[in-house]
């Protein structure tokens, strides 16, 4: 899908958060970014979303370049509008590509139900629980069917039960929409277990040290699996030795 | 533990007359709330006529002060050639006292109420533009992002996102420039004197000044702060109003 080909990104004052960064995107791959704060995640998945231009290196993208719509991105924060309703906050993204609100109102509630909203349509943020925030939130990226959805510690404001829940749910989310998922984390147990490929990276400047091929099933029952504490254990030494 | 304000100004109205009534203080000094009252009730209609006039003048300098400064503001958040042209003439707009400014004005503008409006419309300008303005900036950067990514319009961006984050802002602003309009109005009647629009409450405090009527004049003043007070809660509520009916901030 994407190449990121000895990409680097060196900020205006200085700051090189990024140094020859290379990574292949596959289609339906889940990948997880993982790596202390500061060393240049959130500055690759926004590269990857053309939110920000790398410095030296390309970004090839198969085909056709994505368009609006291709990508979908979600935050640390829920990001919504406070003052939209959950419906109106997933109707976003259509509504600036100029679809009607009744063509766009079954891809909304569908998208809303995907994320286990149903019955919350017409709840403003406010009266949402963080955990549901975030729902509305992968929601809104989910409704224009992207081939891409970059997340960018998602869950890392969450208490651990509502984290462990969303997480599990992602998983189904993902497998049912078939899309690529770069989701970046600065927690080993939440790499380990969302994703098909960890990625480690380690800050100043900010690299890839490594790559890891997870053997695990995508199901809520790993955690439980004692395969995912031995790949825990192992992200943790690849991590431990890159950093040394 | 609601009526404490209430019973606390009874007190002090009380403590007040009494210490007029004990210590002879006599009433061209400081009149007690007796006189003062006894004064309104000499000629309510009168006093009330110029309380109304000079109210004229606030609402519309406010309503003024709202269409400009909202519409500078948006134009400045829109185009960064109307930033620079702007922002530089609203600093110095704030930085001039009434004072200096108004007997000119009011000879530029000739009709007297017209004058007095753009007197206040000045005062009662920057809160509402600068607030507004902070408020069409104020939505984080990661929903701006999100809006980019979508490949929204810069008018969808303002509509859907810049417009509705200000609304607080501006309400904010609309009840900070709602006192001002008042006061800016009340100075520059000040400054008009009798050659001005001679029916507000403040040139009904000068004449009262002049005559030494000072109950009178503390009449007019009381009436005033009413105003003052009423205006800034009034606005305070219509603005959580619309807040509400909206549902969230
Ligand atoms: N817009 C920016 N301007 C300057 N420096 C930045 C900017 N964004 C990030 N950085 C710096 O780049 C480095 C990597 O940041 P970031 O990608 O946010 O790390 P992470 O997401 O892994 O915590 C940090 O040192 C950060 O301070
Ligand atoms: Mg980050």
């Amino acid at each position: 899908m994407l190449t990121v080909s000895n990409v680097g990104r060196i900020f205006p004052g200085g700051v090189e958060a990024l140094r020859d960064t290379s990574l292949r995107l596959d289609e339906s791959d889940f990948i997880a970014l993982l790596g202390p704060s500061g060393c240049g995640k959130s500055t690759l998945l926004r590269l990857i979303a053309g939110l920000d231009q790398p410095t030296s290196g390309r970004m090839l993208w198969d085909g056709r370049p994505p368009a609006p719509g291709d990508i979908g991105f979600v935050f640390q924060d829920a990001t919504l509008l406070p003052w939209s309703t959950a419906e109106d906050n997933v109707f976003l993204p259509l509504r600036l590509r100029g679809v009607s609100r009744s063509e766009a109102m079954p891809m909304v509630h569908a998208a809303l139900h995907r994320v286990g909203l149903t019955g919350f349509e017409t709840a403003r943020p406010r009266a949402l629980s963080g955990g549901m925030r975030m729902r509305v939130s992968i929601a809104r990226a989910l409704v224009t069917r992207p081939r891409l959805l970059l997340m960018d510690e998602p869950f890392a404001a969450l208490d651990e039960f509502t984290r462990h829940k969303l997480q599990a749910d992602l998983l189904d989310v993902w497998r049912e929409a078939g899309c690529t998922v770069v989701f970046v984390t600065h927690s080993i147990y939440e790499a380990a277990f969302l994703a098909r490929r960890v990625v480690l990276m380690t800050p100043r400047p900010g690299k890839i040290a490594r790559e890891m091929t997870s053997a695990l099933q995508p199901a809520a029952e790993t955690r439980l699996d004692p395969a995912y504490a031995a790949f825990v254990a192992e992200i943790s030494r690849a991590m431990q030795a890159a950093l040394a | 533990m609601r009526g404490a304000p209430a019973l606390f100004g009874l007190l002090a109205l009380a403590l007040w007359e009494a210490a007029v009534r004990l210590l002879g203080v006599p009433v061209y000094v400081l009149p007690g709330p007796i006189a003062i009252v006894q004064a309104f009730a000499a000629d309510p209609v009168g006093l009330l006529e110029s309380l109304t006039s000079t109210l004229f003048v606030t609402f519309a300098a406010l309503a003024m002060a709202a269409v400009l400064g909202g519409a500078m503001a948006v134009a400045m958040s829109a185009s960064r050639l109307a930033q620079a042209a702007i922002q530089p003439w609203a600093v110095a707009l704030q930085v001039t006292p009434l004072p200096a400014i108004a007997p000119l004005i009011i000879i530029w503008v000739g009709q007297p109420f017209l004058a007095l409006v753009v007197c206040a419309t000045i005062v009662a300008f920057f809160p509402l533009f600068a607030s507004t303005a902070s408020g069409l900036a104020s939505a984080p950067p990661e929903l701006n992002d999100l809006f980019h990514l979508y490949g929204a319009r810069r008018w969808q961006t303002m509509r859907l996102l810049r417009l509705p984050a200000a609304l607080p802002y501006f309400l904010t602003g609309l009840r900070i420039s709602g006192g001002l309009a008042l006061v800016g109005a009340v100075v520059a009647e000040l400054v008009a004197g009798s050659g001005g629009f001679a029916s507000g409450l403040a040139y009904r405090i000068l004449e009262a000044s002049f005559r030494l009527e000072i109950p009178r004049m503390f009449a007019a003043l009381v009436l005033l702060a009413l105003a003052g007070i009423l205006l800034n809660y009034g606005l305070g509520a219509i603005g959580q109003a619309i807040l509400r009916r909206r549902g969230g901030v």
